[in-house]
């Protein structure tokens, strides 16, 4: 039996939208990957991909990316990936783990601060 | 600008969605994972067919920290059947809150043992609707907590409460930082 849980939603729309495609290749997108536009949206852009140039123009999450596209996470990393390809949007990514930038160490004690300022 | 995450998990109706709500500056927003195929080899429900797909709803909030970070709040689901979903949340969290109360206990002991297992800093708060009816060690007993969690209560509805889980989930997290920071 194919279960596909999303209220409301057609999926024929949702393979349409992803031109068939499951996953998104080759982008390590995390939830909280900031995406910024490097483009404007123009004619005749799948409406999808102008919608989310018009969206990250301020540095946006993948997910609230797709919140406030009403897709899933899965469908939007795939629109992403295309649009990362084309270079019509760069993503920044989370402070990698052990990464070479900040410290996990330093890392929190900015988010400590900025907590106990709220 | 560069995001960061922390993760609440609990049971249905045990205040994530509320902790989110109170600290965020937006109205918490929902969004929805699938399932990929690739996840269903795991999946508990062995029997569905391949091409099976389940999705899961979950809400987050955003807290501005400074100019250059942004916190995302993710409330999680906390039975077992949302497994998939917590590997995708909990990678490169911060920390989680894991969020209880005393009416549904067992809710909470598969997100402990995954946080456990996968060296994800964690905390346990007490969310109290109601004045409770039992002291922390007890809470603490009913989890099989080991002493080196945290334990506190809380009130999800208030967000200087909310916001004082926060801190000690990051003093936690950065506490075992230092510490293995100083043994390397």
């Amino acid at each position: 039996m194919m279960r596909w849980g999303i209220d409301g939603e057609n999926p024929d729309r949702l393979y349409t939208v992803t031109g068939g495609r499951s996953r998104a290749e080759g982008a390590d997108l995390d939830l909280v990957t900031l995406i910024v536009s490097e483009v404007s949206p123009a004619p005749g852009m799948q409406s999808e991909h102008a919608k989310i140039l018009r969206i990250c123009r301020n540095p946006t999450a993948v997910v609230e990316v797709a919140s406030v596209l009403g897709l899933p996470v899965g469908v939007v990393k795939i629109l992403l990936s295309d649009l990362l390809h084309e270079g019509r949007v760069s993503a920044r990514h989370p402070s990698a783990r052990g990464g070479a930038q900040t410290s996990d160490a330093e890392l929190l004690k900015k988010v400590l601060v900025g907590l106990k300022n709220l | 600008m560069e995001g960061v995450k922390i993760v609440i998990v609990g049971g249905f109706g045990v205040g994530k969605t509320t902790m989110v709500r109170s600290v965020s500056e937006i109205r918490p927003l929902n969004t929805e994972e699938t399932m990929t195929q690739a996840s269903v080899g795991v999946d508990q429900n062995a029997g569905v067919a391949n091409k099976a797909m389940t999705t899961v709803a979950f809400d987050f909030g955003r807290i501005s920290l400074n100019e250059h970070m942004v916190l995302y709040l993710f409330g999680a689901p906390g039975q077992e059947r949302f497994r998939f979903l917590w590997d995708r949340l909990f990678a490169g969290t911060i920390g989680a809150v894991v969020l209880v109360d005393m009416r549904r206990v067992e809710d909470s002991w598969h997100a402990i043992d995954l946080l456990e297992s996968r060296g994800t800093p964690f905390i346990v708060a007490r969310n109290n609707f109601i004045a409770p009816r039992y002291g922390l060690a007890d809470v603490r007993e009913a989890l099989t907590l080991s002493e080196e969690v945290p334990l506190i209560d809380c009130d999800a509805r208030d967000r200087e409460s909310s916001k004082q889980v926060l801190i000690a989930l990051v003093s936690h997290a950065h506490a075992l930082s230092s510490a293995r920071g100083a043994m390397s």
